[in-house]
């Protein structure tokens, strides 16, 4: 059974139809990539996928429960995590106290009252699996810096390891790579297959680096123009030549 | 049918008003990319330079209005484009909303200083001969103030449409509100346009100021501001975009009114005092039905990204030793501070002393909802007031320990403020600051002459209390027990801010969208923060209660004055929203200042303080973290380095520049997928 399912999802902005009827489906512990040129309705889909946006139909359903009138907080608890292709970090907080304040979300231990009692601070535990992401990540010298004097490359790792840190079984990612160079990028890469490999992570990913999409993942759906023109295992679709046409410009 | 041509015809002259005045909103709005609350300080200056020349210097008319508007006025406009909001066309709309509360309460203030205007300024009149002079349309009386009004509101809109549909320089100006850069690199000199703009729309705010004066029996900086926020209800129905939509939308809402009134039952309090407040519920239902606003996203300036990353707040960082020291030293002080004002003040200063731990306990409501909460909320003495009014009630009525009243008026507010909070919720920035302001404005106007909630006109009295072997009738007694407030709630705002609450509200002021995908729920951190802030304000109030032994109508419209909220939140905010120490250094800027530095010391009118803390409100752009609390974190550093440097062993300052870890900062590339 499919751990995500994405059955007809229709979005129009304003007479522009930015997604088409798309179907898309995630099986628990897989990874998947989602490509398509610029202005495909990749983004626009993954706001869909965490309630963001609202579909004007069709539903999405996540370990066989209906998403539709769920808001976007309650997604992320029941196992949603994403990145941002334009990078969102809580300004005015170290990587640390991301990983912290994440932790906090995934375990729910929260309250006015227990702020007052004292139990505020983080517990050793929090601290010690903030510090194991930190070190995962390769963020140890720079955790307790404010984020907006890391650069793009490192926003993102930190955005990563915050998603992460909610344990999440599906994770969605943003085009991870843009902003950073070929080696980080094949670290980030490391990185992922490793989580991956540890906790069984079932991984969506919009990219644009077509290496990077290819080494990575199984299954692959190509949107154009708000419509899924292909998909299936990577090898196939990239043989493809409707999806050489409209992304890879007849290059490969 | 004839009761609707009625109330069109009633309503019309006062629907010029407020579309003279939304017009004016919308175009500084457009224009300037300011959200104006200072319109109406604008406009008073106007009018009050019009009434030193004309009414008691026996100017004529035409030279006086020439100077006050077509002088006056645009100068006023180009002063505050240079000073102020040319260094701020990028800045967040939060901002430049506390910028121009703070020249609300500044400008009136100068104004009076400047032209000697005390309160007696009796005797307005407009700017046509003879304007009460009234001409009657078989049962329908019109003036010639009215026409003038009439006349001009039309002549503008006419105008400022050809203006922003076929002129360059309106393209330019809504081009420079978008972007400056932008603007700039199309071969347009945006600071010219920017500079023009405020011209305009303060040259507009000086028209409305002398047009409306003598729509007030004497010249009030109040009656303006109250103006401005019941003509903001049309502008935000023309969605701050258009001017024709502005001017309906106050025609509207004047006939509105009118034709409302008709359905009231007659001689009950709601008709009597829904009336005059009748637009600020308008504003609310507005604000909170309107869906586009809940939708609306600030728009940021798509080059912003060039400009080099807003200066990191002044750093944190100190070594353990500096730390325990400066706590050490704060603790010296304060009981030394403590010691004096226990033993060696005089009753006056005692009851000073006590009055400003309460108020610091009223600003850690500030603290909580905009220091950690990032929400501005104009109505936290609305909050103190229910506290009060509750304490009070619940003494008078049920006979009950003024303490434990005072407890469950915390509570009572604490719901008021959560469930104000459900329908505001989904409103940004401005937005809620306005929903609030509405909200403060009617209770003050409405629900306070309910005896139920403001006790009639006879005030009720508020013992002190008693616990145990303690009597607080005792006024050194009562000034220990608001110092053990402050302290118990300034500890638990410290819990807050570390805890899990205080982080929640980090993250969602530092990405709404990022928070929510990580699974914090916004709705609900939010409405904690303003509960939170509400039981503070609502516990201060119940203090305040206390203090002064008797509270009623009269005296809570006094101490709780909607327009005494802006001057908090400008004071809070100026001197350190986000800890405890701003609470206490703003209640002593509040209570103290006055008293002791102007009258004391400099020997001038204390109201200069408004002036005082209205212009160093303009330093929130630059110090989001409050100029003293900047100030402090700057000296401790200084002082950290010449510790470091003493030592030699240590490392460097703790505080990496930009980009010595890793190339760019982090905002200055975003990709360019949808």
């Amino acid at each position: 059974m499919s751990l995500l399912e994405a059955r007809g999802v229709t979005k129009k902005f304003a007479g522009i139809t930015a997604l088409d009827n798309v179907d898309l489906d995630v099986a628990e512990r897989e990874l998947v990539g989602l490509i398509g040129p610029n202005g495909a309705g990749k983004t626009t889909f993954f706001n869909c996928l965490l309630g963001i946006l609202k579909p004007d139909a069709g539903a999405v359903t996540f370990d066989g429960r209906d998403l539709t009138r769920v808001p976007t907080h309650r997604r992320a608890r029941l196992g949603i995590g994403r990145t941002f292709q334009r990078i969102e970090l809580f300004t005015g907080m170290t990587p640390r106290e991301h990983f912290i304040v994440a932790d906090r979300c995934r375990s729910g231990r929260g309250s006015l009252l227990r702020d007052l009692l004292l139990m505020g601070r983080p517990s050793t535990d929090e601290t010690a699996r903030s510090e194991s992401m930190l070190d995962l990540l390769g963020l140890t010298s720079v955790a307790d810096r404010k984020v907006e004097s890391l650069s793009l490359g490192l926003g993102r790792l930190v955005e990563i390891g915050r998603a992460l840190m909610t344990e999440p079984r599906l994770l969605l990612l943003d085009e991870p790579s843009s902003g950073l160079d070929r080696h980080e990028t094949g670290a980030l890469a490391d990185t992922l297959l490793e989580v991956h490999r540890a906790r069984g992570t079932a991984i969506l990913l919009v990219e644009h680096d077509v290496e990077f999409v290819r080494g990575f993942v199984e299954r692959v759906f190509v949107l154009d123009f708000g419509t899924l023109i292909a998909s299936g295992p990577t090898y196939e679709v990239f043989a493809d030549v409707a999806v050489r046409k409209a992304y890879l410009g007849d290059l490969v | 049918m004839e009761e609707l041509i009625s109330s069109i015809i009633r309503g019309f002259p006062q629907g010029c008003v407020y579309a003279l005045v939304a017009m004016g909103f919308v175009l500084t709005y457009k224009t300037a990319g300011v959200f104006n609350l200072a319109f109406g300080a604008q406009a008073f200056i106007s009018a009050a330079v019009y009434y030193d020349l004309h009414v008691r210097d026996g100017w004529a008319i035409l030279p006086a209005v020439v100077v006050a508007v077509v002088v006056v006025a645009p100068l006023l406009g180009l002063v505050l484009d240079r000073m102020l909001f040319r260094h701020m066309r990028t800045a967040s709309q939060i901002a430049k909303l506390v910028t121009s509360i703070g020249l609300l309460v500044a400008l009136p203030e100068i104004a009076k200083l400047l032209l000697d205007l005390d309160e007696n300024t009796y005797g307005t009149v407009g700017i046509v001969p003879n304007g009460r002079v009234t001409y009657h349309f078989s049962d329908y009386v019109v003036n010639r103030n009215d026409l003038a009004t009439i006349g001009t509101v039309l002549a503008a809109t006419i105008l400022l449409t050809v203006l922003f549909k076929f002129s360059a320089i309106g393209l330019q100006m809504r081009a420079t509100v978008e972007s400056p850069r932008m603007t700039e690199l199309a071969g347009v000199n945006a600071e010219r346009v920017g500079a023009t703009a405020w011209m305009l729309s303060s040259l507009f705010a000086g028209l409305a100021g002398v047009l409306l004066a003598p729509l007030f029996p004497f010249l009030s900086a109040n009656s303006y501001f109250e103006l401005v926020v019941a003509a903001v209800a049309a502008a935000v129905l023309a969605r701050l975009s258009s001017l024709p939509v502005a001017a309906l939308g106050g025609l509207f809402l004047s006939i509105g009114d009118h034709a409302l009134r008709n359905y009231l039952p007659e001689g009950s309090i709601i008709r009597q005092n829904l009336g005059p407040s009748l637009p600020f519920v308008l504003l609310f239902a507005v604000l909170v039905l309107l869906p586009a606003l809940q939708r609306r996203r600030e728009v940021t300036d798509p080059l912003s990204s060039v400009d080099p990353p807003p200066p990191g707040l002044a750093s944190d960082d100190r070594g353990r030793a500096l730390t325990i020291g400066t706590y050490v030293f704060g603790a010296l002080v304060g009981s030394a501070f403590f010691y004096w004002i226990f033993f060696e003040a005089n009753r006056f200063w005692l009851g000073r002393y006590t009055q400003a731990a309460i108020y610091a306990v009223l600003f850690l409501s500030i603290v909580v909802i905009t220091g950690m909460a990032g929400q501005i909320s104009l109505c936290q003495p609305t909050f103190a007031m229910i506290g009060a009014l509750t304490t009070a009630q619940l003494v008078t009525r049920y006979d009950m320990s003024v303490l434990l009243a005072m407890v469950i008026g915390a509570a009572v507010t604490a719901a008021v403020g959560g469930l104000l909070s459900v329908p505001a919720l989904r409103l940004g920035g401005i937005f809620l600051a306005l929903a609030t302001l509405a909200f403060a404005l009617f209770v003050e106007r409405v629900m306070l002459k309910f005896e139920w909630f403001g006790g009639g006109a006879r005030s009720m009295e508020v013992p002190r209390p008693t616990i145990g072997p303690w009597d607080f009738a005792d006024n050194r007694a009562f000034f220990v027990l608001c110092v053990v407030v402050l302290a118990l709630t300034g500890f638990a705002v410290i819990l807050l801010r570390n805890g899990t609450t205080g982080r929640y509200l980090d993250a969602l002021r530092g990405s709404e969208t990022a928070a929510a995908a990580m699974g914090v729920n916004p709705a609900r951190a939010r409405i904690t923060a303003f509960a939170v802030s509400a039981a503070l304000a609502g516990l201060a109030g119940g203090l305040l209660a206390m203090e002064s032994g008797r509270i009623g109508e009269q005296a809570a419209q006094g101490i709780f004055n909607t327009f005494l909220g802006l001057v908090w939140i400008v004071l809070v905010v100026t001197l350190g929203a986000r800890t405890v120490e701003g609470a206490i250094q703003g209640a002593f800027g509040f209570v103290i200042f006055p008293e002791l530095v102007l009258k004391r010391w400099l020997e001038i009118a204390p109201t200069w303080h408004y002036v005082f803390f209205g212009l160093v409100a303009i330093t929130f752009a630059k110090h989001p973290e409050g100029i003293l609390e900047h100030n402090k974190r700057q000296s401790l550093n200084f002082i950290q380095r010449q510790i470091d440097r003493f030592r030699r062993s240590a490392p460097p300052s703790a505080t990496p520049t930009v980009g010595e870890v890793l190339g760019e900062p982090v905002a200055a590339r975003t990709g360019g997928d949808g």
